[in-house]
């Protein structure tokens, strides 16, 4: 890692996130002194949390991108297991399912050679044809039809989805000289956190009227209107320093984000509430599962990927 | 040495990273023997997950007892079992004139912790089968020794029996309180059975 080598605007965003990160420490340690008869455990957990989750980020885009592949990789690894260990399987899938990890390390490989047109296709054309044709091997046709569409559709949400975040460090650099080779991503990510948490504050503090009280029975207008202003208006703000989208790309931008940020969030819910549990896992104490957390990204990261793909690329 | 590494360099990771275990009630796991833990056996993954519960300096203290006629049966497996693993090796069928038990109380009076698969064989996935009763026998012998009952979901899903290719699920372990003899072999394990029943109720509620 060289340091200096990144632009100013991205050792900003990390000093920005060591900042919150202190403040929010300090804050619940502050919390829990002057309420000692309180119990602040969840939300202690919760940001020590934070902090795992920040290193392992910084892990991700801050060294070279044969680390970066790697580690994404096995965040796509994590999200499916935890998938494939809450869905219903066959046992009969036995094989297919270890077919179905495969497509983890090469579609990770196609992001570290940064060969496009097959990235783009191998999970929704090539594994979507190879992973019915072993079971239809295996010969069991009971369940079938459930049993290999959930299988894809969990491939292409943690696997598909979740690899555009890799694949926006390997875009060229040259196209962004604000952000160079990790501001997209961090853009990405920064605004899809805050929409989730802007969205939750203006619904704590605004929110009457349910927006979709049978997926999601927390979520209000007033959240998710307020929170899609915010991240439009923060999108447009930050746009210069971080990618090379203009105001009025920036604004529709954070407007993708806001609108399909919610969307991915509600999916996951709507995921957990067919199979009647409250958190997708438990690998993020205070947090949930690694789907909890990813929720809303399944969803940005391809279409703010392809907007400025299409748009810069 | 070699078991010391064994643990430290595949078993940990593996357990860790391609599987990942949620264990709940860890507390109840002994930090020494003798004890004697207690849980359903669905894949041969059973042990080396529970093995991997322990911090690597109470595993070599550690031993899953296991059948001989299935481990000792050639050279290399045996090594393997022996050398590697660590297992006690106990007989399955009696013989007149022979107390197959006689390893197991060695080594507790050694203050071993041992880890014990009371089905006998490795049962359907996710299920507990019958009971064997040599638990009763030793306890009866050693009524101080407290018997720890554990029940792993999602193991028999990663390396079910007859399989060798081991596919990632994340595993939950439920521990529960320790066990104490009651004076009867027969509500003894009536005791055990009804404990790791309602460990599993609590694994069949999350899933």
């Amino acid at each position: 890692m060289n340091w200096h080598a990144f632009p100013i605007s991205v050792q900003i965003a990390f000093l920005v996130m060591g900042g919150l990160l202190v403040i929010s420490s300090l804050f619940s340690i502050t919390l829990a002194k002057l309420h000692p008869d309180r119990d602040y455990r969840e939300l202690r957990l919760r940001i020590k949390t934070w902090w795992w989750i920040v290193a392992v980020f910084a892990l991700a885009v801050l060294f070279n991108k044969t680390i970066s592949v790697i580690v994404f990789g096995f965040i796509s690894f994590l999200a499916f297991k935890e998938y494939l260990s809450l869905i219903p399987t066959r046992r009969a899938d036995h094989r297919v399912l270890f077919w179905a990890y495969l497509a983890i390390p090469v579609q990770y490989y196609w992001v570290w050679q940064a060969w496009y047109g097959t990235f783009i296709i191998f999970i929704p054309v090539y594994m979507l044809l190879l992973l019915p044709m072993r079971m239809v091997l295996i010969g069991e046709t009971q369940g079938f039809l459930r049993a290999i569409g959930t299988l894809h559709w969990g491939l292409m949400i943690t696997v598909f989805s979740l690899s555009h975040m890799a694949y926006l460090l390997v875009l060229p650099a040259a196209n962004n000289p604000a952000g160079g080779v990790v501001g997209l991503l961090i853009y990405l990510v920064f605004l899809t956190e805050i929409n989730d948490v802007s969205q939750y504050i203006w619904g704590k503090t605004l929110g009457k009227r349910k927006i979709i009280p049978k997926v999601s029975p927390g979520k209000t207008v007033a959240g998710f209107l307020g929170g899609v202003a915010t991240t439009t208006i923060l999108a447009a703000a930050v746009a210069p320093h971080l990618t090379p989208l203009s105001v009025y790309e920036a604004l529709g931008a954070g407007l993708l984000i806001g609108l399909s940020g919610f969307i991915g969030d509600v999916t996951i819910s709507a995921l957990k509430r067919d199979l009647g549990v409250k958190d997708s896992g438990s690998i993020l104490p205070g947090h949930g599962g690694i789907l909890d957390r990813l929720d809303s990204l399944t969803y940005t990261a391809p279409l703010f990927f392809h907007y400025i793909y299409f748009l810069h690329y | 040495m070699l078991r010391h590494l064994f643990y430290l360099i595949i078993v940990k990771p593996l357990v860790l990273v391609i599987l990942g275990v949620n264990a709940r009630g860890r507390e109840f796991l002994p930090e020494q023997g003798p004890a004697i833990i207690v849980a359903n056996h669905n894949s041969h993954l059973d042990a080396l997950a529970l093995m991997s519960l322990f911090p690597l300096r109470t595993i070599k203290n550690v031993y899953p007892v296991a059948a001989a006629d299935y481990f000792l049966k050639n050279r290399w497996l045996k090594w393997f079992a022996l050398d590697v693993i660590g297992i006690i090796p106990i007989e399955r069928k009696a013989t007149a004139g022979k107390d197959v038990l006689a390893p197991l109380f060695a080594a507790l009076d050694n203050n071993a912790i041992l880890i014990l698969f009371p089905e006998g064989t490795r049962g359907e996935p996710e299920s507990m089968g019958k009971l064997k009763n040599g638990i009763g026998h030793i306890l009866s012998e050693r009524p101080d020794i407290p018997v720890i009952p554990v029940f792993f979901y999602g193991l028999g899903k990663s390396l079910p029996k007859g399989e060798i290719v081991l596919v990632p699920f994340f595993i939950d372990a439920f521990i529960g309180a320790p066990l104490l003899w009651s004076g009867n072999r027969k509500t003894f394990m009536t005791e055990l059975t009804d404990k790791l029943a309602q460990l599993q109720s609590n694994a069949q509620k999350l899933s």
